[in-house]
């Protein structure tokens, strides 16, 4: 399986529900499409949910940071909830674990946009 | 699609094709024979992670999609140890030029951190050049039996 993405509103945050595989090709690009489309329609809360994401590679990863630069020069900020241990651990060897701003709970992270 | 051919006993080779399907299909192999090895779950996630950052790097640098250059990938189970060796037939890169993802000016670039991911995930990794063109990359991974 692929990479499957679904979006919703809580508030003013754009909740962006991820489930599968990001890796090199069609989950990559996925996700890359799915936040240059938010940003371009001004949306500038953007609550990624990895919880069920079951694989990332260096190219997911990468698409995670270009998510954040080009949400963050917009003026927006892009959260992180729910990493499984491997994403977690990923993104700590990687040292980006505290470039984001990562949650566990939902609600918390919601009301953690400004 | 690659082919399997006969090795010495323990090893199996495949020659696949420059494309995103044999990334994930060296992936599969790879397990496969690492989990008949006895490696641990996480192991076999690290096992495939550095396969599958290989793979990219031989079909996407190094081979550069190109539909006449192959990827041979072969993968042997030791005593102690799986060995995978992965070697594309391209122009070969210098690893000495890919920038440090952990400095501070490099952590938010978008690329550059699969050399690094290979090296984390793999007790040993060989680079070298193949004459008169490629790069062949061999990865270890010693089991602990407990």
């Amino acid at each position: 399986m692929s990479v499957k993405l679904s979006t919703r509103q809580v508030g003013d945050v754009s909740v962006v529900d991820v489930a599968g595989r990001i890796t090199l090709g069609e989950g990559s690009s996925a996700l890359r499409d799915a936040l240059r489309d938010m940003v371009s329609k001004g949306q500038k809360k953007i609550l990624l949910n990895l919880g069920d994401v079951s694989y990332i590679d260096s190219s997911g990863i990468g698409e995670l940071v270009s998510g954040f630069t080009t949400v963050t020069n917009q003026g927006g900020q892009l959260k992180l909830l729910g990493l499984t241990k491997r994403v977690k651990d990923l993104l700590q060897i990687t040292k980006l674990y505290t470039v984001f701003d990562v949650h566990d709970n939902e609600a918390g992270a919601v009301r953690a946009f400004t | 699609m690659g082919k399997n051919t006969g090795g010495e006993a323990g090893t199996v080779e495949q020659f696949l094709d420059s494309t995103l399907e044999s990334v994930d299909s060296a992936e599969s192999l790879v397990i496969e024979v690492a989990q008949k090895a006895g490696f641990p779950e996480e192991d076999l996630h690290k096992i495939g992670m550095a396969v599958r950052e290989s793979m990219v790097n031989a079909v996407v640098h190094g081979n550069q999609y190109s539909a006449h250059k192959k990827v041979h990938v072969s993968v042997s189970k030791g005593s102690d140890r799986l060995t995978i060796i992965i070697a594309d037939q391209g122009k070969g890169f210098d690893l000495n030029g890919v920038p440090d993802p952990l400095s501070e000016e490099n952590l938010l670039r978008h690329s550059g951190r699969g050399m690094f991911l290979i090296r984390a995930f793999m007790d040993e990794l060989q680079v070298r050049k193949l004459s008169p063109s490629g790069t062949e990359v061999t990865l270890t991974k010693y089991l602990v039996r407990k």
